[in-house]
């Protein structure tokens, strides 16, 4: 795994800072979470433009939902795992209840704490926030797409929830130069054997694992699940009928998420043989984030084998 | 507005809160009642608002953290002119608008509320956006006393502090019941005032049955001070109602035909004491 840019946190705050600059109407929020944000740029150079809240999540929140409502383009930013549990009635009320567009960056989400354990784990959000009605939610995979993403979502008039890693992760895109649309899946391989379904940080051992496939000659289509919701629900329903099969991968419970998103939709307009690999109900494994992914086979390895059996 | 004009104002307010809760046979008519005053002296006295143009910019922002009594912000509403009679008489009916908290659905309502300990931070969050735009509006939150138990409530009070957020007034309608008994004997709250204080604020408690003293409370106000500002308004539950004051189980309910006609009838007669 060849890794050659920044963290996604920090492209995301990095595009925040040089959208900030221009427009003073954008407002960053933050728990004590300016190193682990990589919000300290921001509030350094940005200091007007900033709101401490000190450790309290709901507080946060419900500040954000304050500011947005009385017209600032808002961020609130710190770990996913606080932001959608511990202020998650805020986020459900303040935020998405009453329409306020506030956009909210989760950081070293899903198991990119490793060993730090359940505690720092986001393993639930997907399944959670695609409940809320006006709450829309996005995994972008590496440092370029979360760069498009935040140059899309500082005029996205609706909330949103973004979650990225804590590491920098190998380059999915390896130049600026590709088609990045909100709620539209990108696909990443063609093929019509099956279809593998990725989000955020998964989508490179997905990639890795469909180029392994070809290699064999088995033509996986590989999708990049951006945007969990809205779905990209005509990309699914076309793989669907197009590839027959479709595996799904994600860092998050193997419940209610992407997984679930497809096994939803293609139940009631195209069923289809699935698996979907992810976190099952237990207690994580303590380890590194690659070894976790390696252990529930969300690597390039486990996908590739979960792949050959699906086509069996 | 007059102290007697709103102390008139309150009583019919008053009234309409009691039609309201009778019409839809639900609602949380005793915390209504004790807040009522406090919310006539802020629509119809202290808040800078244009009911033709509810969204005007210039506007001082109200949030209602006590969302479970919705009827009484509706019958204010009303009778300031954000919304018509017509439409607070579909409150209770199937596909109303109105629903039993707080939504923005509704002319005049800028956050939708009913889960309590929101609202300060919200209001936290407004009073910031203020200062940073050098607007000269004020934000007011209205909470419970029960809703004091809530632990987002003091995240708030230490931002309103640390931000200096002297164009921010919290108000507690301080009846002393909660839904299953009295505050004391629940969670206990006191001192209030010293607790506030000592989370920075600047602290006034009143006696928030007497319009005279809220007037007063308000002028008091230096929005100059660098200090949030906490109105601790000790009130009655079901204030103005005798068969329903300080009795716990008119947290929410709906009169009988004859309770209903013994308050309309201790309301009105009110009000012809005022009008005279």
């Amino acid at each position: 795994m060849e890794i050659k840019s920044v963290p996604c946190r920090q492209s995301f705050t990095d595009t925040l800072v040089e959208l900030a600059k221009e427009d003073k109407n954008i407002v960053a929020v933050t728990t004590d979470a300016r190193g682990s944000v990589t919000l300290t740029k921001f509030f350094k150079e940005l200091p007007e433009q900033a709101v401490e809240c000190g450790i309290a999540e709901q507080d946060a929140v419900g500040i954000a939902a304050g500011l947005a409502q009385s017209g600032k383009n808002t961020f609130v930013c710190g770990p996913a795992c606080f932001y959608v549990a511990r202020s998650l009635e805020q986020v459900k009320v303040d935020v998405a209840y009453s329409q306020n567009p506030v956009k909210i960056l989760g950081v070293s989400g899903g198991v990119a704490y490793g060993a730090l354990g359940a505690t720092h784990h986001s393993l639930h959000d997907i399944a959670v926030l695609r409940t809320f009605p006006g709450m829309n939610v996005f995994l972008p995979c590496d440092a370029r797409q979360t760069r498009k993403l935040v140059q899309k979502l500082v005029k996205f008039p609706e909330a949103g929830y973004v979650r990225v890693g804590r590491n920098a992760v190998p380059d999915v895109y390896e130049n600026d130069d590709f088609e990045f649309e909100l709620g539209k899946a990108t696909t990443l391989l063609e093929g019509d054997d099956l279809t593998i379904i990725g989000c955020g940080e998964t989508v490179y051992h997905c990639l890795e694992a469909g180029k392994k496939l070809h290699a064999e000659g088995i033509k996986a289509r590989v999708l990049d699940m951006h945007t969990l919701k809205p779905a990209d629900e005509e990309a699914i329903l076309k793989a669907a009928r197009e590839t027959g099969k479709i595996l799904t991968v994600e860092e998050h419970s193997m419940y209610g998420g992407l997984g679930g998103i497809v096994a939803e939709l293609t139940a009631q307009h195209c069923p289809v043989k699935m698996r979907i690999l992810g976190i099952p109900d237990e207690n994580v494994v303590h380890g590194k984030p690659l070894e976790i992914f390696h252990h529930y086979k969300l690597d390039a390895e486990g996908i590739y084998a979960t792949a050959k059996e699906l086509i069996k | 507005m007059q102290t007697k004009d709103l102390m008139l104002q309150a009583e019919v307010n008053r009234k309409r809160l009691v039609e309201i809760v009778q019409i839809a046979k639900a609602g949380h008519i005793g915390g209504g009642l004790s807040a009522m005053n406090m919310l006539t002296a802020l629509y119809f006295h202290v808040m800078k608002l244009d009911p033709k143009n509810p969204k005007w910019e210039e506007r001082d922002r109200f949030v209602m953290s006590k969302g479970h009594c919705v009827e009484a912000l509706y019958s204010v509403l009303e009778k300031r002119g954000f919304i018509t009679k017509e439409l607070t008489d579909t409150y209770g009916r199937f596909d109303t608008p109105l629903a039993g908290h707080p939504t923005i659905e509704v002319s005049g309502i800028e956050v939708n509320s009913g889960a309590l300990g929101h609202g300060l931070p919200i209001g936290v969050g407004m009073a910031i956006a203020a200062k940073m735009d050098k607007k000269a509006w004020h934000t007011y939150v209205l909470m419970g006393d029960g809703e004091q138990g809530e632990g987002s409530i003091y995240e708030a009070a230490m931002a309103g502090s640390h931000y200096k957020l002297d164009n921010l007034v919290a108000i507690i309608d301080r009846n002393g019941l909660q839904i299953s008994d009295t505050t004391e004997n629940v969670m206990a709250l006191e001192p209030i005032a010293e607790r506030w204080s000592a989370f920075g604020w600047d602290v006034q408690d009143i006696n928030g049955d007497s319009m005279e003293a809220i007037v007063e409370a308000f002028e008091k106000i230096d929005y100059n001070c660098g200090k949030p500002h906490l109105i601790i308004s000790r009130t009655t539950k079901g204030n103005g109602v005798k068969l329903m004051e300080n009795i716990l189980k008119w947290h929410h309910g709906v009169p009988s035909a004859e309770e209903y006609a013994a308050a309309i009838a201790e309301i009105d007669a009110r009000i012809e004491s005022l009008t005279k």
